[in-house]
């Protein structure tokens, strides 16, 4: 009797999604057919993104390591992209609005799409427009930043469980992809996308975002959400199969070990801080992650350089 | 869960007269029912409705492709049918060759005759073998595990996938005298087949024979299958268009962490 000659490989695969459009450069992200490093180079779907944060105001709780490369840019959302992109190999721009939040300066959506449009003007990227999780302000605001923006195929969250209808719409009828977000719960983040695809809209412009845990603060959930997530995907489960982004900067420079200065033996804050940040992103990446959300320049750098050992080729 | 809608077949009364009639609508209707209610597969069997058997299939299969994809099953002991069959179905998306023992008395070959016709109907062709043999039948346990290792064996032989390959443990109505253990000897038996090779072969069973002359047909139908898909059964030959059945199904896949939890579980399984 012949020994059967067996490929181990899965049904299913990760989405592929083009963000932007023309004239715009457009990126594509998603497609794998394994775990990472699972499986032939074929199968590891397009090369990871990352998404440079870009605030809608000078950000004033970000510690100095982190503020000091965008010192000349944090007042003019255009020119910090426009840096983030040539300075710093950025992927994508991540507009994040947390100046309209009412706990943050309560900026109105005449402000917001005055940035919108600037950031447009300064790049040809496609953008991810990110609200400021305030429900009632993002849905009064967002629709605004999204016309603003309509037919760009820009990524546009976070769409929750109990707040996506008035975002999925809007994402909808400006030809825009949909962020749905989960709190760290894989039941949950399927059946925002259920919600979401029952409104008609396309799950193959949907990418999922759970709340990322940091190195130290959770990751190890994160970890296993995004894993079981990429398994799902692989199985079939088409409600499951969406490429998924995470926050890395944010969370990142939450933990108190990235940014305290006051802490002789944990190093110099110039290094700790962008160490902490790459980290929590090359683990997540290795869970299938496949848009990561960063900060600091020099965390990008060691970031990129990973994803260019590990996907070369395949971009 | 590979579900295999058990409708278009000659032994029910309006597909009998269809067939006599030549009255595609009946026959379509059927079709798109059960695809749109979850169907994987539709099977097809023109029971002993017609007289001859190769031109009805042909003409049943016809009739389905005119308005849907859904791959085919192809339902009958006989290989001319099967084969008249092959010839006009668009295999593209796949087809169950449905289906042929280990050997019979009166054809020792049958089982090699229907992998040989899986393999020229292209990749996607896949075979229902029962775990009976040339003596009929298994009463018991062992002797299912027994032939269902002979099929394995031998489909390796031929150089047969077993991820192609559908081991039916066969269901036997419980209310023929002495059968009502048999559904328990099944589960036994797939307990064992489950583990003979690796990657699996797949496990089916034709449901709704095991209520057959029963009274609360349905509630019959829907527990044994779900006890089963707990033994490991991941494919059945079932009325799709039972939505408590189907509900039933999606719920077990999910308690056994086949689909991932979500609120609407339910839904999105009739709809998957």
């Amino acid at each position: 009797m012949p020994v059967p000659e067996i490929v181990e490989g899965f049904a299913g695969s990760v989405n592929r999604i083009t963000l932007g459009a023309a004239p715009r450069r457009t990126v594509t992200v998603g497609g794998a057919r394994n775990v990472v490093y699972g499986g032939a180079a074929s199968d590891a779907g397009q090369r990871p993104l990352i998404a440079m944060d870009v605030l809608d105001v000078r950000p004033d709780d970000w510690p100095d390591v982190l503020l000091e490369p965008f010192a000349s840019v944090a007042d003019s959302p255009g020119d910090w992209a426009k840096q983030c992109i040539q300075e710093f190999g950025a992927d994508l721009v991540c507009l994040k609005f947390d100046g309209i939040h009412p706990d943050k300066g309560n900026k109105d959506a005449t402000h917001a799409v005055k940035v919108t449009q600037a950031v447009l003007k300064a790049v040809d990227l496609p953008l991810v427009l990110w609200g400021c999780g305030n429900d009632e302000k993002d849905n009064e605001v967002m629709p605004k930043v999204s016309g603003a923006a309509k037919g760009q195929k820009c990524l546009i969250g976070t769409a929750t469980e109990d707040n996506y209808k008035s975002l999925t719409a809007i994402a909808m009828a400006d030809d825009h992809c949909l962020i749905t977000e989960a709190p760290l719960d894989i039941n949950i983040a399927k059946q925002v996308n259920i919600l979401v695809s029952d409104m008609g809209f396309p799950l193959e412009r949907i990418v999922t975002f759970q709340v990322t845990g940091a190195l130290g603060y959770g990751i190890e959930y994160a970890y296993s959400i995004q894993e079981r997530q990429r398994l799902a995907a692989l199985g079939g489960d088409k409600m499951m199969a969406m490429p998924a982004i995470c926050d890395v900067g944010y969370e990142s420079w939450r933990c108190k070990e990235a940014k305290l200065a006051d802490a002789p033996g944990w190093g110099d804050t110039k290094d700790r801080g962008p160490m902490w940040e790459a980290a929590t992103a090359i683990c997540l990446l290795q869970a299938g992650v496949d848009i990561i959300r960063m900060r600091h320049p020099k965390a990008v750098a060691t970031v990129r350089n990973f994803i260019d050992s590990i996907w070369n080729g395949s971009r | 869960m590979i579900l295999i809608g058990e409708r278009i077949n000659g032994m029910f009364n309006d597909v009998k007269a269809a067939i006599a009639d030549k009255n595609k609508k009946v026959i379509q209707d059927l079709a798109i029912r059960q695809t749109q209610a979850g169907a994987a597969y539709l099977d097809v069997n023109v029971g002993t409705a017609a007289a001859d058997q190769e031109g009805a299939i042909q003409w049943l299969i016809e009739a389905i492709q005119e308005v849907c994809s859904t791959p085919l099953s192809l339902d009958s002991q006989k290989p001319a049918v099967i084969a008249a069959g092959l010839k006009v179905i668009n295999a593209a998306n796949g087809v169950i060759l449905n289906s042929t023992p280990l050997n019979k008395k009166s054809d020792a070959e049958v089982f090699d005759k229907y992998v040989a016709m899986a393999q020229s109907a292209g990749p996607k062709a896949n075979i229902i073998a029962l775990t009976m043999d040339k003596n009929g039948v298994p009463q018991n346990i062992d002797t299912r595990v027994e032939i269902a290792a002979q099929i394995i064996s031998r489909a390796a032989e031929l150089g047969f996938d077993t991820q192609r390959l559908f081991i039916d443990t066969i269901v036997l109505p419980v209310k023929v005298p002495n059968a009502q253990v048999q559904p328990s000897n099944m589960l036994a038996a797939m307990d064992q087949i489950r583990f003979m090779s690796d990657p699996a072969p797949h496990m089916t069973i034709g449901l709704s024979n095991l209520s057959q002359g029963a009274s609360e047909r349905p509630l019959i139908n829907r527990v044994f299958l779900i006890m089963a898909i707990s033994h490991g059964l991941d494919s059945a030959i079932v009325d799709v268009c039972d939505r408590e059945l189907m509900n039933g199904v999606a719920t077990a896949e999910m308690l056994m962490n086949k689909q991932i939890y979500s609120d609407s579980f339910l839904k999105i399984y009739a709809a998957s």
